[in-house]
């Protein structure tokens, strides 16, 4: 007698379970302003990215164009698919010995992941991640980049 | 109870008058047939547009049950996506499979399309405008709707590909259980209408439609004829022929073009099929909202023209099944056949009788 009731019960308790999804859906269908996805095109204006969004791998410049690159090649030996190469230079420094300085730091955003590996590693947090996502060219040359930009220095007091 | 519609003068003299001027101007054999290539390039007509509208209706019920838009930039609100996609899949290639069995393997979208050509062909659109109306209207319609999986499993047996092959197993297995609930749920109703042809049936709800006068054991038909004929779609949450995520695609993994664009448009066809079958059996087909007594407000009702309502209806059961498709999670197969053979066909034995125990008695409205 009673499993004849167990029956019973679970017919009541499944349509009862079914009925409360589908008030969600049926919730959902009839309030149709409450959707979430976005039009991007027509809002590119006034699109606003994440903080934790990965765009692309960039370096920060601060107002008087210096960045805080060591040319440690940290990132480049950490980078999985080989997308980032330093070409650093050695310049006399001001006590007379030589120091070394970031030349050229070249990201082949072709070949990124973004597992930000290079960012988690940087000893000196001179990468970041920029926001920017329309990547798309013609020319698969102007995927690759140079981070610091031309005249930049580094900031006093992060060299070794 | 002879009908008072405006409407029904209209449509009988339209089709009277085409059949008299096609059999006074040929010999009655070449009228016949013009007749039916008429009546074919009609449906088929009827047919591509349905198939177009109901795919790009899911689209945008499924898109707003999960906040989403749905298609907006072919047209307004997307409205010819639809047929961009169709434009699309007739430019594709047909991928001809190697060892795949390519008599059957072309043979198998004709099989699902023409099967569910055929029942169409029983459903009444209006009094009087319906391309057959035979006298077993619904034995009819179960034999040939159910040709269809002979479609399914001979796609997935030539395809020669594994996938396909589990797809259409669990759909043999799936229609020919669920064929069951189907068919004796139609049977609870045909015991309260006392005829299995579908124009009488409909006419014997001209004062209150069949859910309403069968009450309890029809609203219980009513709900097992909707989850047993979803199911019968191979449409979610009974998808398990194709499964997604499981079997690729199931028995159409293999085919590409039209020939894939054949079973899509099968699919929501059959959805449509069922769903009017459901509104002629259950809610009245084209028959207006009737209070019997109320003479002002049935006539008002008249004023909307029957091909309204039984569109009407059947968009409120396609919306109900998308519901169910876009709401609940796949079944498992053991639980699809639990479901039937241990839940729907014994309430549904008992469910006939009590209805045959309700007419006995006079208990009905």
């Amino acid at each position: 007698m009673n499993s004849f009731f167990n029956y019973f019960a679970d017919i009541f308790s499944g349509v009862k379970s079914l009925l409360i999804g589908m008030s969600v859906t049926g919730k959902y269908f009839f309030s149709p302003g409450q959707i979430v996805t976005q039009q991007y095109p027509e809002n590119r204006k006034t699109l606003k990215m994440y903080e934790r969004f990965k765009g692309e791998v960039i370096m920060p410049h601060d107002a008087n164009n210096h960045h805080r690159c060591t040319g440690c090649a940290i990132c480049e030996l950490n980078c999985p698919n080989g997308s980032i190469e330093i070409v650093s230079a050695r310049i006399d420094g001001p006590d007379g010995k030589k120091v070394r300085v970031i030349d050229k730091h070249i990201y082949h955003l072709g070949m990124c992941t973004f597992c930000s590996l290079c960012v988690k590693t940087c000893p000196e947090n001179a990468l970041a991640f920029g926001q920017e996502f329309e990547h798309a060219v013609f020319d698969r040359s102007v995927l690759t980049k140079i981070l610091n930009q031309p005249g930049s220095s580094i900031i006093k007091g992060t060299e070794e | 109870m002879a009908s008072t519609n405006i409407y029904d003068n209209f449509v009988t003299s339209l089709t009277q008058s085409i059949h008299n001027g096609l059999y006074s101007s040929m010999s009655p054999t070449w009228a016949l047939i013009t007749e039916l290539a008429i009546i074919g390039f009609v449906f088929l007509m009827f047919y591509a547009l349905v198939g177009l509208f109901l795919v790009y209706a899911e689209r945008k019920v499924c898109a707003f049950m999960q906040n989403r838009v749905g298609p907006n930039r072919v047209g307004k609100y997307g409205i010819f996506q639809t047929i961009a996609d169709f434009i699309k899949l007739l430019m594709k290639e047909l991928v001809v499979i190697k060892n795949s069995d390519k008599l059957l393997f072309t043979l198998a979208p004709f099989i699902i399309i023409i099967a569910s050509f055929m029942a169409v062909a029983a459903i009444p659109f209006a009094k009087g405008l319906h391309a057959i109306d035979f006298d077993i209207g619904i034995l009819y319609v179960i034999a040939v709707s159910s040709l269809g999986v002979v479609g399914v499993l001979l796609a997935g047996w030539s395809s020669n590909n594994k996938y396909s092959l589990i797809g259409a197993m669990r759909s043999g297995a799936q229609i020919i259980s669920y064929e069951l609930s189907v068919g004796m749920s139609l049977l609870t109703i045909v015991i309260l209408a006392g005829t299995m042809q579908f124009s009488e049936i409909v006419q014997g709800q001209e004062f209150g439609w069949f859910i309403f006068k069968g009450h309890i054991p029809a609203v219980i038909a009513f709900l097992i004829f909707l989850i047993a004929s979803t199911a019968e779609t191979n449409r979610g949450p009974f998808d398990l022929a194709e499964a997604e995520s499981e079997l690729t695609a199931g028995f159409h993994t293999e085919y590409s073009g039209i020939k894939f664009a054949f079973f899509f448009l099968a699919e929501y066809m059959n959805m449509f099929l069922v769903a009017s079958i459901g509104a002629t059996i259950f809610l009245g087909g084209w028959m207006p909202f009737h209070v019997s007594g109320w003479i002002g407000f049935n006539q008002v009702m008249d004023y909307i023209p029957p091909t309204f309502w039984y569109l009407g209806k059947t968009g409120f059961i396609i919306f109900l099944m998308m519901w169910f498709k876009w709401t609940f999670p796949r079944l498992r197969i053991d639980q699809l056949l639990t479901l039937e053979w241990k839940y729907l066909l014994p309430i549904n034995l008992f469910n006939i009788l009590l209805m045959a125990f309700i007419v006995l008695m006079g208990w009905h409205f």
